[in-house]
């Protein structure tokens, strides 16, 4: 996986023979009685949460249910302070060794994009594979470009993250956290800062890495590409999960008044 | 085309502008009336200005460039260009005062930057208390008068609290802080000495560059870094301590030494020019830290938090990521802090260090009364470091301004 | 199947490790080992530089009686020295010269006056921080174009049929006050008009603007001083007679008047496009525009700006000094070289640190809280 391969992400992933919808049943990620305040304001309360190998999670609540704050503790942006949260084995805690390797593991899409203003697109996608993975700058170059050319902006190498249009960035930001070659991705409401006509290419390369049997997590009022890749769906309300199920019955026979009332909400326009 | 226009009706023709309302007449009447005003301005000043000269008996011009000055400047302080009652001419004051402000200027400039950044990252220390302490220290100096602290540091701190040459506070035999001023050691190169040492120095300086080239290519192409910094420091400690050895004799150390009641000999900073860059530097400092921690406060929290969820270690995030970013909010006030700096320098007048504004624009234009001439060079020397200021500010601004749409 | 109902987790206590008082010290305090050990660092500075100070500020300080004798002791061997604190007697005894100069100190009966005017000026600029008040611009403009002949007059005293105190006999912190305000005060109109100037399309007025604005803001404020006090009066038919101090105002007031117009081109600046198209689309011409639609609103976002420039200028009235005028800091410095007071002039910078200190540090805090108002308020 380390040196530069990038057979895994023209076929399916290694494990390509497991039934796309559930993952291949290895644990990736578990999270275990995580409990986090922010000062005194209780934001994630008793979450419990396990994710397989290749399974695709999309969350989902109302503004301010700590779904943003649930995934940022994933990479450690954010501490927790009760329970335990590991990725692929790795425990987080306040190890920065620990957190080291889990940054390398897990790649994150933010809404606004955060590309770097004063690089060029490509430098933005080799800045992390020449300083963490000690990448020569000829492959990471080579690398880069291949990624770029997964999400459609190959002529864009050149130029600066200013000159680009939001679904161009964000989809610039994607390839950047793929050049790291991470297990998990994580998405913080990837589109919720764009156009509608930008939305589409930006889900149409997210529906493609599914596809090839990326781990994702994403934060996603989309409900669109949550029926048609998600393994599971979360809905998040108060800092808790509320519910949890396949996309299926989320949406047509939801379980909870809370999750009835929020689905006729979002979908009533 | 004309044809159709020329068969338009009248009503269609574009009608004819009074010259009251149009705009272009307009604006040539008042241009020309500010002109007028000016020139009439300018003759009425000029006038006024010959007859009030001729009243007094002072004829305007550059004769007295090239008399004797018949005075002494108050504190002998003259590095490159020295001044020798009864010989030195005119002229040459102005040249030393301009020597003077650059010197102060330039090691005012190199403090206050290395303090402001050093107290700018301490305000955005994670450590409460050092945090404070930085911000009382910005806000004690930047909302009192620079005049002010002049004052107290030359004559509350430095003049009463710095000893006799025979009491000296010294650090080893290099340093040597009395009431007479800060005693350096004074390198004395004879012989083959100066060659080995500009050679050492050079062979030094292009080792290094050509060390950048290849860690730079190293990592190109291999993925390994190089540290490059440390590497560096040590061929520059190897250089020096190559050519101690070589032509250790040909090198020595003028030391000052205490002579009857005074220090001779050695490099000597005069009290007064220590306490005024000392003041200068706490002054801009304080301007320059707040410019820093509103560079650093600048870079979007989103930046450091993709950098990091990329793997990069704090340093990485800080050199690749924030610093470059911050850098370009930073260095335009810094810039102009410099020339304020410069600027303030001129309040040296009050304690008595001889730089332009009090050798020449001071002394000089009392013993002359040429205030015309004088006034006009001292304002041109400001004048012209304000423009290559600008000239910096600009060319610094096209060539790091970020592209986009 | 009739739906669960969503009943919350009550929300727990955070972990007390995290919170209250040790939560902020082990986050703010002792984060990682070098955190620890530059509290460490600080505290011990904190000690070192802290309690001294306050001992010579107050605890030691002495402040009763009238003369210097108050404030020395007798050393180990029988000999006079100076007590340990700081000696307020002399900031005391020499307070009224500090404020009104020597005029007023000289003139007992007369220092009504001066207390008089900075009274008004008090009382009148405290309804500009009533919430409530509704005529803020009215009294704002009294303020700055109606109060300056009221305190001239009361100060001066030729108009009021008062003893005639002339400028060249103000001193102390009214001097530095007057200097100050009239810089400020006289420096509005002319910025605002070099301001817009420097905008303008007709390519002389703007070159003759760019000029003006450049030409004082590359000069040092003591040179200007000097060319107010030198050459001035050589501009001048040898009748017209300015004295020292009116010189100053003059050199402070056009050397202000570049730096508060380039705080109302940054208002200017920041001002919406749409806003002078609109007024543009309304028909009105230049002056009703910049008047009634440009001014009013790049006024108000230049305020920050120019605050922030009075606060230079203020500080800088000290350079008055150096041409010879007793403004507040020159004053100190004299009083403290006076055969009686010498060796005190610790305590005179101290004290004149502390007076400017809290005017500049109190209109800072303003200009930025005012910042933060007005960029909330023109979010675009
Ligand atoms: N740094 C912080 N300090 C204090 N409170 C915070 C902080 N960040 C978030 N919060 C609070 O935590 C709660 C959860 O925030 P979070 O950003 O996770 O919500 P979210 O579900 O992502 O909402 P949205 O859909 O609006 O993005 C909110 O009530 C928010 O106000
Ligand atoms: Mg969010």
């Amino acid at each position: 996986m380390e040196n530069g391969n990038t057979e895994n992400t023209e076929k399916p992933a290694q494990n390509g023979g497991a039934p796309p919808q559930n993952g291949n049943g290895e644990m990736c990620m578990s999270l275990n009685a995580v409990n986090k305040w922010y000062g005194e304001f209780h934001v994630l309360r008793d979450i419990n949460l396990e994710v397989c190998t290749g399974e695709k999670l999309v969350v989902c609540g109302p503004s301010g249910s700590g779904k943003s704050t649930l995934i940022r503790c994933i990479n450690r942006l954010e501490e927790h302070q009760e329970g335990r949260i590991s990725v692929n084995g790795i425990e987080l805690n306040d190890d920065l060794k620990h957190i080291d390797e889990v940054r390398r593991e897990v790649g994150m899409v933010f809404q606004h994009f955060n590309l770097f203003p004063h690089l060029t697109v490509l430098q933005n996608l080799t800045l992390a594979p020449i300083w963490v993975r000690k990448t020569p700058k000829n492959e990471a170059e080579e690398m880069a470009m291949h990624f770029l050319k997964r999400v459609k902006i190959p002529e864009q190498a050149a130029k600066y993250p200013g000159q680009l249009s939001g679904g161009q960035q964000q989809r610039v930001a994607i390839a950047r956290s793929l050049c790291m070659k991470p297990k998990v991705m994580l998405f913080d409401e990837p589109t919720s800062a764009l156009d509608p006509e930008m939305i589409k290419e930006v889900l149409d390369v997210m529906v493609e890495l599914a596809r090839e049997g990326m781990t994702m997590l994403c934060v996603t009022h989309e409900m669109g590409f949550a029926r048609t890749v998600a393994d599971r769906v979360i809905f998040m309300d108060e800092g808790q999960i509320v519910e949890e199920n396949n996309p299926e019955d989320f949406f047509n026979n939801p379980q909870n008044d809370r999750t009835k009332l929020f689905l006729s909400q979002i979908l009533s326009h | 085309m004309d044809d159709s226009q020329q068969q338009q009706p009248a009503a269609l023709q574009p009608p004819k502008i009074p010259w009251r309302r149009d705009p272009a007449v307009r604006a040539l009447f008042f241009q020309g009336a500010l002109i007028a005003a000016l020139l009439w301005a300018i003759v009425t000043v000029a006038g006024n200005t010959a007859r009030n000269m001729e009243e007094r008996g002072i004829k305007i011009g550059l004769h007295f460039f090239d008399d004797v000055a018949p005075f002494s400047i108050p504190l002998d302080f003259f590095p490159f260009w020295s001044f020798t009652l009864g010989e030195s001419l005119y002229w040459e004051v102005f040249v030393i005062g301009v020597q003077n402000t650059i010197i102060i200027s330039v090691f005012g400039i190199i403090g206050a930057t290395a303090l402001g950044f050093f107290v700018g990252v301490l305000r955005l220390s994670p450590n409460w208390l050092v945090a404070k302490f930085a911000a009382a220290y910005i806000e004690a100096f930047r909302n009192t008068p620079l005049l002010l602290q002049l004052l107290f540091w030359n004559f509350a701190v430095f003049l009463p609290l710095a000893p006799p040459p025979r009491q000296s506070w010294t650090l080893g035999e290099s340093f040597i802080l009395n009431k007479a001023g800060l005693y350096l050691p004074n390198p004395v190169l004879t012989g083959i000495g100066t060659v080995i040492f500009t050679v050492s120095a050079v062979a030094a300086i292009a080792a290094i560059i050509a060390m950048r080239k290849w860690a730079k290519k190293r990592q190109e192409e291999t993925g390994k870094p190089f540290p490059l910094f440390f590497a560096s420091l040590a061929v520059l400690i190897a250089a020096a301590v190559l050519a101690l050895l070589f032509a250790g004799e040909q090198v020595s150390f003028e030391y000052a030494e205490l002579k009857g009641l005074n220090y001779r000999g050695g490099a000597r900073l005069p009290l007064i020019a220590f306490a005024l860059w000392f003041g200068l530097t706490a002054y801009t400092a304080a301007f320059i830290a707040e410019n820093v921690r509103g560079g650093i406060v600048a870079v979007a929290k989103g930046q450091s938090e993709a950098a990091r969820s990329l793997g990069l270690h704090h340093g990485a995030t800080l050199k690749l990521v924030v610093i470059p970013q911050a850098m370009r909010v930073i260095i335009p006030p810094t810039i102009s802090q410099f020339l304020n700096l410069t600027k303030n320098s001129s309040l040296a007048v009050a304690i008595g260090y001889p730089e332009v504004v009090n050798v020449w624009a001071g002394i000089s234009l009392n013993q002359t009364g040429q205030s015309l001439v004088i006034m006009a060079m001292t304002i041109g020397v400001y004048w012209v470091l304000s423009l290559l200021t600008s000239a910096a500010l600009n060319y610094y601004n096209t060539r790091v301004q970020l592209r986009g749409r | 199947m009739a739906g669960a109902v969503f009943t919350p987790i009550a929300a727990r206590p955070a972990p007390a490790a995290t919170v209250g008082a040790l939560g902020w010290v082990r986050a703010n305090l002792l984060s990682s080992p070098i955190n620890a050990l530059l509290t460490l660092a600080a505290l011990y500075f904190a000690w070192k530089v802290i309690p001294p100070s306050l001992d010579w500020l107050f605890f030691n300080a002495t402040i009763s009686g009238g003369t210097v004798a108050e404030c020395k002791t007798a050393g180990e061997d029988g000999l006079i020295v100076d007590a340990p604190g700081a000696c307020w007697t002399f900031v005391k005894v020499r307070f009224l010269q500090l404020m009104f100069g020597l005029y007023y100190s000289g003139n007992l009966d007369q220092v009504w006056r001066p207390v008089l005017m900075f009274a008004l000026f008090v009382g009148l600029m405290i309804p500009l921080f009533v919430r409530s008040f509704r005529k803020k611009l009215l009294l704002g403009a009294f303020i700055v174009f109606g109060f300056p002949f009221v305190a001239y007059a009361l100060v001066h005293g030729e108009w009021l049929g008062l003893p005639v105190a002339d400028t060249d006999q103000w001193g102390g912190f009214m001097l530095t006050f007057f200097l100050a305000s009239v810089g400020i005060v006289g420096a509005l109109p002319l910025g605002i008009l070099f301001a817009l100037g420097r905008r303008s399309q007709m390519p002389v007025i703007r070159a003759f603007c760019i000029f003006y604005i450049e030409m004082w803001r590359a000069a040092p404020l003591i040179t200007v001083l000097y060319m107010a006090s030198n050459l001035l009066p050589l501009f001048f038919p040898s009748e017209v007679d300015f004295d020292k101090v009116a010189r100053a105002m003059i050199g402070i007031t056009l050397f202000q008047s570049a730096y508060t117009a380039e705080a109302i081109r940054g208002g200017l600046q920041a001002l919406d496009r749409g806003q002078f198209e609109a007024a543009d689309a309304l028909g009105f011409g230049f002056w009703k525009k910049s008047g009634l639609v440009v001014l009013p609103q790049a006024l108000k976002i230049s305020i920050p700006g120019i605050v922030n420039s009075f606060i230079e200028l203020f500080k800088d009235t000290t350079l008055v000094l150096i041409i010879g005028l007793f403004d507040l800091l020159n004053m100190a410095e004299t009083a403290s070289r006076s055969p009686e007071w010498k060796g005190y002039d610790l305590e005179a910078y101290v004290f004149t640190a502390s007076v400017f200190f809290v005017f500049c540090f109190g209109m800072s805090k303003y200009s930025q809280a005012l910042e933060r108002k007005l960029h909330t308020g023109h979010a675009r």
